[in-house]
């Protein structure tokens, strides 16, 4: 028996979600007395599949078929299923990502798996198998029961971390037998989002609503979000109104974002925005109006214009940056 | 070409969530019940293709595992343009029991649309799982739906961008953000008209769930809010340093 754990790549890198994976099926086995493995399918240097191992995971499964790269749900599904058989996985844990939301279910009907999403940090318990589970989008959690033997889940970012725990590294190749008629996706087109940090990724997040005013606005919180190597976000009316892409769009009907530090500028706080950021760990809000109900969520606030804050902000974070 | 759209029935977006006394159950009263934001966004679209595609989409159906209180969304969602409503009859326990539900009425269409998440719940799975069962081929975090040529060509997104795919059909579809811009509101002309399409009724069949939500609990309440005057908004940024010890 083992855990597993799909951890995908981007280009044949792993970023942070991969790490904090990793980190949490080390810790999680440990626990359940178990081995951890990872896999990972398409191309990756060994390079940086050894990377893997600073976070405790040793035994990694690897399949470069490029294939993979086209992200078919399906191929992908067999794919983990297939090694998750080899391993006797008892429990396989995904990132709760596109694809990881994608695939999970999925994987979970083939293993016979019961399976549990956007779940948050260790389990309460493991027998029975009991998570912390985000539900009504970030305004409640439960308490999830899983009873089948096989168990699914997909991890929220940055709900556990990153531990470090360097191991022997030692990858093994991994033979799908996967025939072409199993890839059924083509890709017609790929726009990638360059030279930007990626909400998803984003450790600090800036973010911008209707008290902006104007798309021209946003020249300000742009370079505050670039001295604190933050992404940048948005209300839902902002990329309604075309001031911003809907990729920046956060909310219940937009991206769940989990950062340490979110800055809400002319935010009202409407409860389907807060549902998409609240598990931010520290919000800090600008608003004029000193009732508006982003100021219940955030941590610290300024009843103020935004105008005049953003300036003093971006001259407080050079002077920090330039202290060390 | 068929269509399906599955359909949840899930508390009204500005809900202020609440449980029972031993936080075992959400408390439902005083709801107000809609349809699952991007289930309604994904009929709207079928419509929107209906419409526009010659003749090539001939039905839309909507479908639903819940009790007869759910019918008043499915009535809405015929209201809005949808053929005909199939229920069936149980309690929606969890994503694995509410796809095997499906999966027996779910045959024979060409696109099946479910969405990214239940605004309940939050599941993330019956689209992925009643595709899985089914045998059918998804793609997931779709935000457009074009037919050309009889094909479907699919936007999706990605994690760092987004993509143009084509996939074979019957497909099942899990939609979310833009897959169309507005819900579509029922014309007063397709309220009447829904009250005489056929809605029908069908009895589950025996599945283990395989999951339960066993308590709630809110998020941690937080401490009330530090706030600086205007004019001192870069002492709020060495508070972020020195006591967040989030910079
Ligand atoms: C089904 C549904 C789903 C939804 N999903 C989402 C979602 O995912 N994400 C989302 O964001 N919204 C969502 N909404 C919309 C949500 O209800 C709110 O309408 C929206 O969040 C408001 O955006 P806002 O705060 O930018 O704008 P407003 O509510 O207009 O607030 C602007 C704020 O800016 C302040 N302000 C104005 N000028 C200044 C200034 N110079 N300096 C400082 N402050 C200023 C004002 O005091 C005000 O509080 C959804 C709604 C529905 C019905
Ligand atoms: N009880 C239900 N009846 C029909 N479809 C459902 C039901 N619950 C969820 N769905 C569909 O599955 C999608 C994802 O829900 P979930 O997996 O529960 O988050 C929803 O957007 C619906 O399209």
């Amino acid at each position: 028996m083992s855990v597993l754990i799909y951890t995908e790549n981007w280009d044949g890198k792993f970023k942070k979600v991969s790490f904090e994976l990793a980190s949490y099926a080390a810790t999680v086995a440990k626990a359940m007395q178990l081995p951890v493995i990872a896999l990972s399918l398409g191309p990756v240097d060994d390079s940086e599949l050894s990377k893997l191992s600073a976070y405790g995971v040793s035994h990694i499964m690897k399949n470069s078929d490029e294939r993979f790269n086209t992200l078919d749900n399906q191929a992908i599904a067999k794919a983990i299923a297939l090694a998750a058989e080899k391993v006797k996985a008892t429990l396989i844990v995904l990132a709760h990502n596109n694809l990881g939301k994608a695939v999970a279910p999925r994987l979970a009907v083939r293993q016979k798996a019961g399976m549990v999403s956007a779940v948050h940090g260790l389990p309460f318990s493991y027998d029975p198998f009991t998570v912390k589970k985000m539900v009504f989008t970030g305004k409640a959690f439960s308490h999830a029961v899983i009873h089948s033997g096989v168990k699914v889940i997909t991890l929220a970012s940055n709900s556990f971390g990153l531990v470090e725990n360097k191991v022997d590294f030692a990858p093994e190749a991994f033979e799908t037998g996967l025939g072409d008629a199993d890839f059924v996706t083509r890709i017609e087109q790929t726009n990638k989002i360059t030279g930007k940090v990626l909400l998803n990724d984003a450790d600090i997040v800036v973010s911008g609503g209707r008290g902006m005013k104007s798309g021209d606005n946003w020249g300000q919180l742009e370079e505050l979000a670039n001295l604190l190597g933050a992404g940048t976000a948005c209300s839902r009316p902002v990329s309604d109104e075309g001031w911003r892409p809907h990729s920046e769009h956060v909310g219940q009907t937009g991206k769940i974002i989990a950062p340490n530090l979110y800055f809400a500028f002319g935010i009202s706080g409407a409860i389907q925005h807060l549902g998409g950021v609240s598990s931010s760990k520290i919000i800090v809000a600008v608003n004029k109006d000193p009732d508006a109900p982003i100021f219940e969520a955030a941590d610290y606030g300024i009843a103020g214009d935004v105008f005049k804050v953003l300036p003093q902000f971006i001259e407080a974070v050079k002077e920090v940056k330039s202290n060390g | 070409m068929k269509i399906l759209i599955l359909i949840g029935n899930v508390p009204d977006t500005t809900t202020k969530v609440k449980f029972n006394a031993d936080r075992t159950a959400f408390d439902a009263s005083g709801v107000q019940w809609i349809i699952n934001p991007w289930d309604e966004l994904a009929l709207t679209r079928a419509m929107e293709l209906k419409e526009t595609s010659g003749g090539a989409v001939e039905a839309v159906v909507v479908a639903n595992v819940g009790r007869a209180e759910t019918e008043a969304t499915l009535r809405k969602a015929l209201a809005i343009g949808a053929d005909k409503a199939i229920r069936i009859d149980a309690d929606p326990k969890e994503a694995g029991y509410v796809a095997s539900q499906l999966a027996t009425i779910a045959a024979g269409y060409d696109l099946i649309m479910a969405g990214i998440e239940a605004a309940d719940y939050n599941g993330n799975a019956v689209g992925g799982m009643l595709a899985e069962m089914l045998g059918m081929n998804s793609v997931s975090a779709v935000s457009g739906i074009q037919i050309e040529n009889g094909q479907l060509k699919i936007n999706r997104e990605i994690d760092g961008g987004s993509q143009v795919v084509g996939l074979p059909m019957p497909l099942v579809a899990i939609v979310q953000k833009g897959i169309a811009k507005e819900p579509r509101i029922p014309a007063m002309r397709g309220i009447m008209m829904a009250r005489s399409k056929p809605l029908e009724v069908v009895q589950p069949i025996d599945a283990a769930p395989m999951t339960n939500m066993v308590t709630f609990e809110m998020p941690p309440a937080k401490a009330a809010c530090k706030m600086i005057a205007e004019d001192q908004a870069k002492d709020l940024i060495h508070l972020l340093r020195d006591e967040a010890k989030v910079l």
